[in-house]
C-alpha cells in the first residue's frame, strides 16, 4: 500500500480542489493557434461528456435541453457555482482558456456533484478560445444570458485586438444571444459570487455594473 | 542538434515568405484576361488583340509586392488588385486606368466587388474585412485615395477568400480556423455589417475557397466551398447547413492504395464555378489537371463527374477562371520567386474548352486558345516556359500555403528552451 502522499491537490477535509496546485499566469495568450479539440459545429458538442446525468448517452442530445447560460472567462468558477443552484434547470457552461484552472473548475463540480447528489448537474467547464470559437459551440440565438466577468481593458493600443468585447466580436455574441428581456435576479450575484467580486469587497473598493441585452436590428428584412 | 534542425527549418521558412501563387481573372464577357504573378500585373485585351497598358498615376511599378488577389466584378466595369503591398487598386476595365488606390494597415488576402459594383471589399492577414465605396468610378472619373472602414471580422485569422452572394444580400468570408461566416450586407456598409446570418461549419482545416453554384430553381444560390481537408462542401447559406461533402482528393486518385494520405499534400487551391451544366473546377495540390464537380440542385448533393489531366506538362494549376460567354476553363500556374534558385517570375496560362456535362473537355493547344500566341507572350513572359521550373513551382506553393494556413504543431521537448525569451522566467535565474 502506498504512503500517504505529501502532495494531494483534493482536500481531504471538504473534498474540493485545493487552490494552490492550479496556479497559472494571469494571462494566456488568445491569439495563438490552439491544439485543443475544438468541436466542429454545435450539433456535434457532446453533452454526455458534460452532463452525464441529464444526457447519459451520447446519442440522446435530442436538440430540447441547450445550453442557455455562457461564462466567458469563468476563472475558478465562482459565479457559475453560485448559478448553478440558482437555476437548477438551466444548463450553463464555463469556457476558459488556461489549462490549469479548466482542470481546477472540472475538479471542483465533480466534488461538488459527489457531495451533493443531484445538485451541480447542470454546469461545466470547457478549455476554449472562446473569440474564435464561439460559434463551435452555440447555435444562432441559443444562449439567453452570457457573462463577462472581467474583460481586462488592455489600455495599450497594441493591445486593444486582445480585448474580449470589441465591436467585431460584439456582432458573435448578437449572433449566439436570444434578443429578450426581463428583470435579472443575477445582478447582485456579480459582486458577491465571483472571486474578483469577492476578492474586491475584501479590499473594500468600488464595484461598477454593465448589463446589456440584446436588440433586435431596426432593418431587418428577412 | 535538434535546436540546430530547428533553426535551419526556420530559415528555409524565411525564404518562402515572397512564394506567392500566380493568379488568373476572366472578365465576365471575356472581353480580357488578367494575369499576376508576384508584382507584375499583366492584362491581355482580347477584343483588341493585344496587350492592355495599364496607367497608374503613382508611376510604375504598380505594386512593390507579390499580389495576392486580383477580381473583376461581376458587371465587368471593374478590376481590383491587391497583395503584400498593402495597398489595394481599383481599375476601370474600359480604360485600364487606375481609379482608385486604398492603402491597407496589413497584407491583404482576399478581395471581392459587391455585386452592383458600387463597393470594393478586401480581407487582411489579421481577419478583418474592410470596405470601400466605390460609386461613381468608371471610365475616366479617377477617385484618387480612398480610406476603408472595417465591415466585420474573424477574430485573428487570415481569411483567404472573400465572395458576395449572387443576389447581393450577403457577404461571406472564409477563415483559417475553418469557419464560413455568412453576414448580411446592410445597405450602409460603411457602418459596418453587424448582423450574421450564419456560419458554415464543417471543413476541418482552412477554408480555402469560395464559389456559388447559380441555378434557375435556388435564386440565392448554392455555396461551394474547398478546404485544406481536401473537402469540397454544399450548404445552404441562410441556415448554415451542411448539405453535402464530396471527398475530392480520393476520388481523383490522390491518395495511396492503403488509405493513408499525406499530411496535408492535398489541400483544395481553387474551385471555379461554371455556368452551364453546372460543373464545378476544382484545382488541387498536386494534381496536375482538375477535377469536375456536378452539383445536382434539387437532390443538392455533389458528385466527381470527370478528372481533366493535362497531358505532356506538369501542370498543377494555381488559379482557375471561368468565361461563361463562351465556355472556356483558364488555367494559370506559376510563382512569384523560387526560393534558392534565381529563376524569374514564373507563369503558365492552359485553356479548356467544352466544360459540359454532355462533351468531353478538351485542353487547347496553344495555338487554338483565344488570343493565340500573342496572349501567351503577355500574360507569360515569354511564348515558351521552361518546364522543368514547373514542379519546384508547384512544391514551392504547396510549402507557403502550408505555412501561412496549416496550425504549427510546436514540438513538447523543446518547450523549455523557447520559454528562455519570457520576462517572468528571465527572472528566476
Amino acid at each position: 500500500m502506498p504512503e500517504t502522499e505529501v502532495k494531494a491537490t483534493i482536500s481531504k477535509s471538504t473534498g474540493l480542489p485545493r487552490k494552490r496546485f492550479y496556479r497559472a499566469r494571469a494571462h494566456s495568450n488568445p491569439l495563438s493557434d490552439s491544439h485543443f479539440p475544438v468541436p466542429i459545429s454545435p450539433s456535434q458538442f457532446d453533452y454526455s461528456l458534460h452532463y452525464p446525468q441529464i444526457f447519459p448517452s451520447s446519442d440522446q442530445a435530442d436538440g430540447s435541453r441547450k445550453i442557455q447560460f455562457a461564462d466567458i472567462g469563468c476563472g475558478f468558477g465562482g459565479l457559475l457555482i453560485s448559478l448553478s443552484t440558482l437555476f437548477p434547470e438551466t444548463l450553463m457552461i464555463g469556457m476558459e482558456l488556461r489549462d490549469k484552472v479548466t482542470e481546477y473548475v472540472k475538479e471542483r463540480i465533480l466534488s461538488l456533484r459527489v457531495a451533493n447528489p443531484g445538485q451541480y448537474q447542470n454546469v461545466s467547464v470547457v478549455r476554449t478560445n472562446s473569440m474564435k470559437y464561439i460559434p463551435n459551440y452555440f447555435e444562432k440565438a441559443q444562449l439567453t444570458k452570457m457573462f463577462f466577468l472581467f474583460p481586462d481593458p488592455h489600455f495599450k493600443e497594441k493591445n486593444h485586438r486582445r480585448r474580449v468585447i470589441s465591436p467585431f466580436l460584439l456582432d458573435e455574441y448578437a449572433y449566439v444571444l436570444k434578443a429578450e428581456l426581463e428583470a435579472d435576479p443575477v445582478v447582485k450575484l456579480l459582486s458577491s459570487a465571483t472571486e474578483e467580486g469577492q476578492k474586491v469587497a475584501r479590499n473594500g473598493g468600488q464595484t461598477f455594473q454593465a448589463v446589456f441585452r440584446r436588440i433586435v436590428p431596426s432593418d431587418k428584412t428577412s | 542538434m535538434e535546436e540546430a534542425e530547428a533553426e535551419a527549418e526556420v530559415e528555409s521558412n524565411r525564404d518562402n515568405v515572397e512564394v506567392a501563387p500566380a493568379l488568373i481573372a476572366v472578365h465576365p464577357e471575356q472581353i480580357s484576361v488578367a494575369v499576376a504573378v508576384g508584382p507584375d500585373l499583366r492584362v491581355f485585351d482580347l477584343l483588341a488583340g493585344s496587350a492592355a497598358s495599364l496607367v497608374d498615376e503613382c508611376g510604375a511599378p504598380f505594386h512593390k509586392d507579390p499580389i495576392r488577389a486580383i477580381r473583376f466584378g461581376s458587371r465587368g466595369k471593374l478590376f481590383v488588385s491587391a497583395g503584400d503591398d498593402k495597398t489595394v487598386k481599383i481599375w476601370s476595365t474600359e480604360s485600364w486606368r487606375c481609379v482608385c488606390t486604398v492603402s491597407s494597415e496589413k497584407r491583404v488576402s482576399a478581395v471581392a466587388i459587391s455585386e452592383d459594383g458600387c463597393h470594393v471589399c478586401f480581407a487582411d492577414k489579421f481577419g478583418v474585412v474592410w470596405v470601400v465605396d466605390v460609386a461613381g468610378s468608371h471610365g475616366h472619373v479617377t477617385l484618387g485615395d480612398r480610406k476603408p472602414t472595417p465591415l466585420l471580422s474573424h477574430y485573428c485569422s487570415i481569411i483567404p477568400s472573400l465572395e458576395f452572394s449572387p443576389d447581393g444580400r450577403f457577404i461571406l468570408s472564409a477563415d483559417r480556423d475553418s469557419k464560413i461566416r455568412v453576414t448580411n450586407f446592410p445597405k450602409k456598409p460603411l457602418n459596418g455589417a453587424h448582423e450574421i446570418q450564419s456560419f458554415c461549419l464543417g471543413h476541418t482545416e482552412f477554408v480555402s475557397c469560395l464559389a456559388f453554384v447559380h441555378a434557375r430553381e435556388c435564386p440565392q444560390g448554392l455555396l461551394v466551398s474547398g478546404s485544406g481537408d481536401s473537402t469540397v462542401r454544399l450548404w445552404d447559406i441562410s441556415s448554415g447547413a451542411l448539405l453535402d461533402t464530396c471527398e475530392v482528393a480520393a476520388k481523383a486518385g490522390l491518395l495511396e492504395s492503403n488509405g493513408e494520405a499525406e499530411e496535408h499534400g492535398h489541400a483544395v487551391t481553387d474551385l471555379c464555378t461554371t455556368i452551364s451544366g453546372l460543373l464545378i473546377a476544382v484545382a488541387i495540390q498536386s494534381l496536375q489537371g482538375i477535377v469536375l464537380l456536378s452539383c445536382d440542385v434539387s437532390a443538392q448533393t455533389l458528385s466527381v463527374s470527370k478528372v481533366v489531366s493535362i497531358a505532356g506538362e506538369a501542370f498543377v494549376p494555381t488559379c482557375l477562371g471561368f468565361s461563361p460567354a463562351e465556355g472556356k476553363l483558364w488555367m494559370v500556374t506559376g510563382v512569384s520567386s523560387l526560393p534558392a534558385c534565381n529563376y524569374p517570375p514564373l507563369a503558365r496560362v492552359r485553356v479548356i474548352s467544352a466544360i459540359d456535362a454532355e462533351q468531353e473537355p478538351v485542353v487547347l493547344g496553344d495555338d487554338e486558345i483565344p488570343g493565340g500566341e500573342k496572349l501567351l507572350e503577355t500574360l507569360q513572359g515569354s511564348a515558351s516556359v521552361d518546364e522543368s521550373a514547373f514542379l519546384a513551382a508547384a512544391e514551392a506553393v504547396k510549402t507557403a500555403m502550408r505555412n501561412l494556413l496549416i496550425k504549427k504543431q510546436y514540438p513538447a521537448d523543446n518547450r523549455e528552451s523557447r520559454k528562455k525569451t519570457r520576462n517572468d522566467r528571465k527572472l528566476k535565474m
